[in-house]
């Protein structure tokens, strides 16, 4: 199978500090990749190397390269701007613009040049849908998303990313803020988005990783300990650090 | 040790008395302006009986200038026009400057911003207005002069609104700066993440954030250039006439007052005419004051 991405040899540094060490992986199309580890072991600065988001972090430096469809993302032949238009991204705490319900899923459209008010309805209802969240909102898009639940702005979050049609979506614990129910809302939606798109997920939940991933990989201090299927991860780790980490024995 | 304690809770009751009593005289010295204004002002129209609607939107201006003798006319109208036209005017030019600065010392270049920026500006706070009068006087003016060729000098509504305009950018300069600093970055990382360019981040999404705390700036500065005397003064040509455009010269309502106040006969047509144009700035600052209250509160219930 082809690679969606594909990553080789990346280190990251954070001014002196090395955060990520040589890390490769292939991140295949329609699949739901998820990392693993303690947190502080570099799972969201891979994960925002994918879309170029540390460029906005001050003394951040990237070494090695990260492949879009075979094109380095790094190396020049790609705008970053349609980069993070085709790699969307969604974040840890639901981040809603403050803004109406519809202005918010519009927002990406319009800044990437669409403007025809039919057109924008139609993304915006599409999207909502796709994010299994239309018939909850079709009544209040003109509300501020600020009122809404925790659960329904992530997924508002989700359409909004939609909403510019990307390819690949990365989610930094998209659930880590929100309750049981709205957790397996939002997991339902990623298994049905991956026939689609390519999912990649961090997640500090192994069950979580267990239930949606297709491959999983286990992270500690900046190392790719293990990355593979995630059933045969879970069951027959290769690496011991791996093992003590999922059988919870780990410091 | 007890003693210690209960001494200390006796000292701590007295200071606290004590700050009570300041916050009380702070309070009751406002309210007791205010109500000598009120008093005061509203004689024009108590004991001179003239009507509200003559004072706010006539121009005769002719009140009589001698203890207990009424009759003239006291149509505040030109100064009125001249306060409020030369705010709007100033706020028109101060605005981009102050917004495009905000955003340079928050967004672009903050190490900058935050090292030599913000002191400057906050430096120009401090200057004494008489400073900036001095200045529009003898540069501004004679430079509109030498431009425009007005057929009466420099001394202009265009003039005023400069100085004001000068004098009111660091007030909406910091408060915006502070507004849009205060924007979470997660908003700008959503935006960011779509794809947005760092324009569009700022344009659509961070300015739109902080719109009530600019807004706050905004009326901010406006108080300051509705009360500001001196250095409108010296730049405003203080004729009684409307100004038929922005070069030539006309007055408003602190000129008048800081002008004339101290030459009135005591409960006087004049002097109370005077009183009432006071009554009325006060009356703007309050709106105004009111306005940023809702603000700050509106936005809290968000
Ligand atoms: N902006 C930053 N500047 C400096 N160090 C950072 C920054 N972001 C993360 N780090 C460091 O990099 C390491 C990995 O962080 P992170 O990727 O957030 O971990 P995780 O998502 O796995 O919890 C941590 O030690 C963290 O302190
Ligand atoms: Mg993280």
């Amino acid at each position: 199978m082809e690679d969606k991405i594909t990553i080789e040899n990346l280190n990251l540094y954070y001014s002196d500090f090395h955060a990520l060490h040589d890390v490769n992986m292939h991140i295949q199309k329609n699949e739901i990749t998820a990392f693993i580890g303690p947190s502080g072991c570099g799972k969201s600065t891979l994960l925002r190397c994918l879309n170029r988001m540390n460029d906005l972090v001050e003394g951040c430096r990237i070494e090695g390269s990260v492949k879009l469809d075979g094109t380095d993302i790094y190396g020049g032949d790609l705008d970053v701007t349609v980069l993070r238009q085709r790699v969307g991204m969604v974040f840890q705490r639901p981040n809603p613009f403050p803004m109406s319900v519809y202005d918010n899923v519009a927002y990406g459209p319009k800044i990437h040049g669409v403007t025809d008010k039919q057109e924008l309805d139609e993304i915006v209802e599409t999207s909502l849908k796709q994010a299994a969240i239309w018939d909850d909102l079709k009544d209040r898009l003109n509300k501020s998303a600020l009122g809404l639940s925790g659960g329904q702005q992530q997924r508002l979050c989700i359409a909004r990313a939609l909403a510019v049609k990307p390819e690949v979506l990365l989610m930094d614990e998209p659930t880590s803020a929100l309750d049981p129910i709205s957790t397996s809302k939002i997991e339902e939606l990623a298994l049905q988005l991956k026939k689609d798109y390519t999912i990649v997920i961090v997640t500090h939940n192994m069950q979580q990783a267990v239930r949606i991933s297709d491959k999983t990989g286990f992270f500690l201090l900046g190392d790719l300990v293990e990355f593979g299927e995630t059933d045969q991860l879970f069951s027959m780790p290769k690496d011991e650090r791996t093992e003590r980490y999922i059988t919870g024995r780990f410091g | 040790m007890d003693k210690v304690v209960q001494k200390a809770i006796a000292s701590d009751k007295r200071w606290r008395a004590v700050y009570i009593a300041c916050g009380l005289l702070i309070v009751a010295l406002t309210l007791l302006m205010g109500a000598f204004l009120l008093y005061q002002g509203s004689q024009t129209f108590i004991k001179a009986h003239h009507s509200i609607w003559e004072f706010l939107f006539t121009s005769d201006w002719a009140p009589l200038d001698k203890t207990g003798l009424f009759g003239g006319k006291v149509g505040a109208a030109v100064y009125i026009v001249g306060s409020l036209e030369t705010c709007l005017l100033a706020l028109i030019i101060c605005l981009p400057f102050a917004i495009g600065s905000a955003v340079y010392m928050t967004e672009i270049s903050p190490k900058i911003g935050e090292k030599y920026f913000r002191p400057a500006t906050e430096i120009y706070v401090s200057i004494p207005s008489v400073v900036y009068g001095w200045f529009g006087m003898t540069k501004l003016v004679p430079l509109i002069k030498n431009i425009f060729h007005p057929a009466m000098g420099g001394y202009s509504v265009l003039a005023a609104s400069i100085v004001l305009a000068i004098m009111i950018f660091p007030t909406i300069t910091t408060v915006s700066a502070d507004a849009i600093k205060s924007v979470p970055m997660s908003y700008r990382e959503g935006a960011y993440g779509l794809g947005a360019t760092r324009w569009q981040v700022i344009g659509k999404v961070v300015l739109p954030a902080a719109s009530g705390g600019i807004l706050t700036g905004i009326i901010l500065g406006l108080a300051r250039a509705i009360g500001e005397a001196l250095a409108v003064s010296m730049v405003i040509g203080k004729t009684r006439s409307f100004a038929s455009n922005l070069l030539s010269p006309t007055s408003n309502l602190t000129s008048a007052i800081a002008a004339d106040m101290g030459n009135t006969a005591q409960g006087g047509e004049y002097n109370l005419a005077l009183w009432t144009m006071a009554l009325l700035l006060f009356i703007i600052s309050i709106v105004l004051i009111v306005l940023i209250h809702k603000l700050a509160n509106g936005k809290k219930d968000k």
